[in-house]
């Protein structure tokens, strides 16, 4: 039975993959500012997906405090980006 | 390593497999949506089922695996989906009200109209 659970791995990790690409894309053409915003954000979460499915595969718990870490540098970055969009400076 | 694959219950290997399968289908039709969509006002709105549902399935096919291999209940991935479906309505609250900031001060929109506007068009 572990076959199909590595096939549904792969499955999950390549659909990820595909779905990075798309955001990487929308990353270089994106015709506005808040486009490439939106992308990377998206980016950072589907690279905190990666983490966790690559915890999955190699059955290993320190894939999850590098999920943690990512989903958490994803969410800061995205707001000071943000942020910036608005007002011109971050801390004010 | 992998002898750690082996040792969940078939049942559990299948549940978790499904609940793969159903994140990453939805995580892709999240990103498809990203890339495809025509406005940004529209686009924002795909991630937001990546994010919810599709990272969702993933953390619980996670929870399921990890409990399955230490035969017990393994929740920590619950700090990340908490985490997580705190913070992306902020940040898509965010991006957004910089995007509706940004067109009104482009002139793309006519703010004393609140109602029957097309979308801002994009060049």
């Amino acid at each position: 039975m572990s076959s199909v659970l590595l096939f549904a791995i792969s499955f999950a990790q390549i659909c990820v993959l595909l779905a990075m690409l798309f955001c990487t894309i929308r990353l270089v053409l994106g015709p506005s500012a808040q486009d490439r915003i939106l992308a990377l954000d998206t980016l950072w979460m589907c690279a905190m997906l990666q983490a966790l499915m690559m915890g999955l595969r190699f059955s290993n718990d320190i894939y999850f405090e590098l999920a943690l870490l990512v989903a958490l540098t994803g969410f800061v970055s995205s707001i000071a980006l943000a942020k910036f969009l608005m007002r011109g400076e971050i801390i004010e | 390593m992998i002898a750690a694959i082996e040792t969940i219950p078939d049942w559990l290997a299948i549940l978790v497999a499904i609940f793969l399968c159903c994140g990453g289908l939805i995580v892709f039709i999240g990103g498809l949506g990203l890339l495809r969509l025509p406005n940004f006002y529209q686009r924002i709105h795909a991630p937001a089922i990546a994010i919810t549902l599709g990272a969702g399935s993933i953390l619980i096919a996670s929870m399921l695996y990890f409990s399955g291999v230490e035969s017990r209940p393994v929740i920590h991935e619950l700090l990340i989906t908490v985490f997580v479906f705190l913070t992306a309505p902020i940040t898509s609250m965010l991006i957004m009200r910089a995007a509706v900031y940004r067109d009104l001060q482009a002139g793309k929109v006519d703010y004393t109209k609140p109602r029957g506007q097309r979308f801002p068009t994009e060049e």
